[in-house]
């Protein structure tokens, strides 16, 4: 079967149901949709163990942070690759701020255990069943989250260094 | 919250007692040496800490610990234009700026849908086959001063200068090369350069064969490498691998012949797959990626195309310097693109190229401002790396290092 963004995401909306599975687009020629943390690590399962679509491989994750979206605040993204069809796939999944808590994927992809301690280092996300879920790049004991969008890059204090066109 | 973040004591008995992975393996009864690799070992070539448990010369357990050189680059480029971004690229994996550079600026031109004319592409792939050619020379000689041979090292380095000595002719740099632009390139290959990268052709060659004779059957380096560190193609899939560590654990998955960019489905070129992914299969798998770069670098240079280095895209390109003494649009231009006023359409892209070490991929979220919303880079060696562990646990100390050295972890790329 030739893989399309259509045919698989019929596959999976037949699996999953339309309530969890939406807000299909295209934007780059990556199929890009969302879903709820109840249902995204038996979707990445489902694909995982699927023997036509075999998506194997995780490419990436990464966290986004949207501070407007009023209880949609953050966003993990999960882009997944078939290498047998070379098809790629993109799964985003919104949750508030105040409840950052989202399923651990280390039981299928040993490669999300970094991921996920990068997303929990710079966002805050909780990825609970994670088995060593500590800081990975900044140092332990920093007490914010610095990649959310209400920190600024450098300190606003300071004045030697002002840059009247990029702002600090 | 779940997990609170661990607070470091100043006593490190505790600090020990907070890493979990060692204290799983560190019953009272066998009595093991804790010993710290890194993170300024000579060895690491790189600032990589490294605790290892250690049952006489066997590793036991391993822990590894990154960060050391964070720089903060997602949080800087969500600050920047997206032309003061290409200098940052720089400085993830140094073996190969120019790699890097150019998956930037085509993640760019993807979200800004320019076309780059053919020239350009090719004189692209000519500079990021030679940077490739440039990280697997590093890589390789440096796993051989790992085995204890450093002829090869001091020999094919002088090859590496003149590598170097042709980004020097292209953009004027030479190891963050910054080169290119967003849209093509930010000048023609001058006739200095086709020459000096005809000669590399010419030379490199004897190099590079006398190099693999001294090693390929080498009875020492043999020894020393293989079925050390060897790992599954099922276990380095699920680990994430990509590149030549990959390839030599028997997967031929390469971004340039899958997902082609910069016309690479124009040249004819094989991709080398190794059988048990362990040390000598790596390095196998990139002596002769080497020799499949020259193939790529020579059929490029034949069919070089005639046309224009750069696109057609003046709110994006610089325009000429000296235009812009004189012409009013061009200086127009030439101030909004300084200036960083240039608005980027909304959109979000995933571009990946084939680094050095693997996929290399950018994922760009714009909300039509002047800098991105959100850029994530995919870096291979931080994606890989934390297989090491895993890797090492069961052989010996000396042993850990060269396949520290043989999967090509770059610290600046580990810790972006």
């Amino acid at each position: 079967m030739e893989l399309t963004n259509e045919n698989v995401l019929g596959k999976i909306i037949e699996q999953f149901g339309i309530d969890n599975i939406w807000d299909a687009v295209n934007p780059d020629g990556i199929m890009t949709f969302q879903t709820n943390r109840e249902t995204i690590i038996p979707l990445i399962q489902y694909l995982y163990d699927d023997k036509e679509l075999q998506v194997r491989f995780l490419t990436t994750m990464a966290g986004i942070h949207y501070p407007e979206q009023k209880d949609k605040e953050l966003c993990m993204m999960y882009q997944l690759h078939s290498l047998r069809h070379n098809f790629r796939l993109r799964i985003k999944v919104f949750f508030p701020i105040n409840d950052p808590v989202l399923p651990t994927l280390t039981n299928i992809y040993a490669t999300a255990n970094w991921m996920e301690r990068e997303a929990y280092d710079f966002y805050g996300i909780v990825f609970s069943g994670h088995p060593n879920l500590i800081r990975i790049l900044n140092v332990e004991d920093m007490e914010y989250h610095p990649m959310l969008k209400q920190y600024p890059l450098e300190d606003q204090t300071r004045e030697d260094k002002i840059d009247t066109f990029f702002g600090r | 919250m779940a997990t609170e973040i661990k607070t470091v004591k100043s006593d490190g008995l505790e600090e020990f007692e907070a890493n979990r992975d060692l204290k799983l393996h560190n019953p009272e009864d066998q009595n093991l040496t804790t010993l710290n690799l890194g993170p300024t070992h000579p060895a690491t070539h790189g600032i990589f800490q490294n605790i290892l448990q250690m049952d006489g010369e066997k590793i036991v357990s391993a822990v590894s610990t990154i960060g050391y050189i964070h720089r903060a680059y997602e949080k800087i480029t969500e600050n920047r234009p997206f032309y003061q971004i290409t200098p940052l690229t720089d400085r993830m994996n140094y073996c190969s700026s120019p790699i890097n550079n150019m998956g930037y600026h085509m993640t760019v031109e993807k979200l800004l849908g320019i076309t780059v004319p053919k020239r350009a592409q090719y004189i692209r792939v000519i500079m990021m086959e030679l940077a490739r050619i440039s990280d697997h020379l590093i890589c390789n000689s440096i796993l051989g001063v790992d085995t204890g041979a450093f002829t090869g090292f001091l020999y094919v380095f002088q090859e590496r200068e003149k590598i170097y000595d042709i980004y020097e002719e292209v953009c004027g740099a030479r190891l963050t090369t910054n080169m290119g632009r967003i849209g093509g390139m930010e000048r023609d290959l001058s006739p200095k350069a086709i020459h000096m990268i005809e000669e590399f052709l010419k030379d490199f060659p004897k190099v590079w064969a006398e190099f693999e004779t001294m090693f390929n059957r080498n009875r020492i380096f043999i020894d020393r490498t293989e079925g050390v560190g060897a790992i599954t193609a099922e276990r380095a899939l699920n680990y994430g691998f990509t590149g030549p560590n990959l390839r030599a654990a028997g997967v031929d998955y390469d971004v340039r012949v899958m997902n082609p960019y910069s016309s690479y489905e124009d040249f004819e070129f094989d991709i080398p797959v190794g059988t048990n992914g362990d040390t000598y299969d790596r390095f196998m798998v990139r002596n002769e990626e080497v020799w499949q770069s020259l193939r790529i670098i020579e059929q490029a240079l034949k069919n070089l195309p005639e046309g224009s280095y750069h696109a057609d895209a003046p709110h994006y390109y610089l325009p000429p310097k000296q235009e812009v003494y004189r012409n009013m649009e061009a200086l127009i231009y030439h101030f909004k693109i300084v200036m960083g006023e240039i608005d980027a359409p909304v959109g979000e892209v995933y571009h990946s190229v084939e680094g050095g070490n693997g996929e290399l991929g950018f994922y760009l979220i714009s909300d039509g401002g002047r800098t991105p919303y959100r850029l994530h880079f995919r870096r291979p060696c931080f994606i890989y790396y934390q297989a090491y562990p895993e890797m090492v646990v069961g052989t010996s100390l000396s042993d850990a290092i060269v396949i520290l050295s043989s999967m090509n972890v770059i610290a600046g790329e580990l810790d972006a």
